[in-house]
């Protein structure tokens, strides 16, 4: 066992869109399901899921992915901080192209050199502790799979006393932005597809919730083939039979507790706050500030960062697409000014983006 | 972003670290939000971190069941071949 190539099997991956078929037919009505992970949706367009899907059932792409729902005005902070003498900037990959208000970090990179791509946060500490001349700022961007990680490095950081390590918090929780589209009427939802790596950590209890208060379904999936097929026919039976559970599909690294040490870390050095997200507003406790303890290490503060406009490209319509209310291919932009190789909204930068995976993979109508 | 991908221990070593294996990448990871975690094992890694350690009986346990569903699938789709004709 591998854990990969046995999930990806096309004859039980068969069998299951069968199944999904005929679960499908004892639906009342048509229903929308979205799948709120960014991983989830590079997979389903991978494997042409939608050609697959019964008519009565429509996937929509949820706000999963941490580079498209990290506003403008925060990459154009982070940008300001890379033209400050002596200042590094660390980040994952997916952030260095994704545009602010005028530029991007990439751009910026070209003349000031000082913009990193991590792989580990804890590359930050390394770096920081072997350069004490120069001041080191992690871009904290992810969702709960990233933050323990994140987290971990400000702790170290800490125990170092580090003096020249600082922090910019980012990082964003998924429950309060399944929340917030559920108190949005223009969204409606029939039921969600959770993502199995966030709640890896947090546990499948975050979301009972949404079973007991909004009476929808949500099934806890992984990443291959046949685990989204899975998590389908699960959706699609409890909406047949009028039911709404919580269910774990990912029963492989899934629990309804989740990781109780990394939760630990969390809570040590990061506390819930409100966030702006793009295209969705700010979202009350859907983000991580850090807790006093550790308030030294904030970039706002240490660096009196400059309050920046929120500034979306004219036309861009990635803020609907992140509510799951356009699909990427329903913009006036998709494919013809945006694309992966000239993007102008974040969900045809970002790798999990649903506009790039809808363009790479060519999902029609 | 919230990709992990799993991997084989071949190791422990200092500091709460392991040498873990993905297809034919092998790198050092830190084993601090997992217990109790041994060579031959498989975990879920992301950024440098083990997230999980994966559940074999779950994962068997599900294939099996999977297997199944495509044996049972296809018993019908010849039972209606054979109504139908």
């Amino acid at each position: 066992m591998k854990y990969v190539d046995e999930f990806r099997d096309a004859h039980m991956a068969r069998g299951l869109v069968t199944q999904l078929h005929a679960a499908a037919a004892a639906l009342p009505r048509p229903v929308r399901i979205m799948e709120i992970c960014g991983g989830h949706t590079v997979a389903i367009c991978r494997n042409g899921l939608h050609a697959v899907l019964p008519d009565n059932v429509r996937l929509v792409s949820g706000p999963g992915c941490p580079v498209c729902v990290t506003p403008s005005s925060l990459i154009d902070a982070a940008i300001w901080l890379a033209q400050q003498p002596g200042v590094q900037v660390f980040t994952f990959g997916d952030m260095l192209r994704v545009p602010g208000s005028t530029t991007t970090l990439a751009q910026v990179n070209e003349h000031t050199h000082s913009v990193q791509m991590i792989y580990s946060p804890l590359q930050v500490v390394q770096y920081a502790g072997d350069h004490p001349d120069q001041r080191c700022v992690l871009l904290g961007v992810g969702f709960e799979t990233t933050a323990p990680m994140l987290a971990a490095a400000v702790a170290q950081a800490a125990e170092r006393t580090l003096p020249n390590f600082f922090y910019v918090s980012a990082g964003k929780m998924t429950p309060p932005v399944m929340r917030a589209l559920l108190q949005d009427a223009g969204v409606a939802l029939d039921a969600f597809i959770a993502p199995g790596h966030v709640t890896t950590v947090i546990g499948a209890a975050a979301y009972q919730f949404i079973a007991d208060e909004y009476h929808k379904p949500c099934v806890v999936a992984g990443f291959e083939v046949c685990d989204i097929l899975d998590a389908l026919v699960r959706i699609v039976r409890q909406l047949a039979r009028r039911e709404q559970r919580v269910e774990i599909e990912y029963t492989r690294s899934v629990t309804h507790a989740g990781n109780l040490k990394a939760q630990a870390l969390l809570a040590q050095v990061f506390m819930p706050c409100a966030t702006a997200w793009r295209g969705l507003g700010v979202i009350p406790h859907s983000g991580y500030a850090l807790q006093p303890a550790y308030a030294r290490y904030d970039a706002h503060k240490a660096f009196a960062l400059p309050v920046v406009e929120e500034i979306e490209p004219a036309g861009c319509r990635c803020g609907e697409v992140l509510r799951g209310v356009c699909l990427p291919y329903e913009c006036g932009l998709f494919g013809k000014g945006c694309t992966p190789t000239r993007p102008v909204g974040p969900c045809m930068v970002s790798s999990e983006g649903s506009c790039g995976a809808y363009f790479r993979f060519g999902v029609q109508p | 972003m919230c990709l992990a991908v799993p991997g084989e221990v071949l190791e422990l070593l200092p500091d709460n670290m392991a040498r873990v294996q993905f297809g034919q990448t092998i790198i050092a990871i830190s084993l601090t939000f997992v217990e109790a975690v041994q060579p031959g094992d498989f975990v879920l890694a992301h950024s440098g971190f083990a997230l999980t350690l994966l559940d074999k009986e779950e994962a068997a346990a599900q294939l099996a069941l999977w297997h199944d569903v495509a044996a049972i699938m296809e018993e019908e789709a010849a039972a209606r071949a054979a109504r139908a004709s």
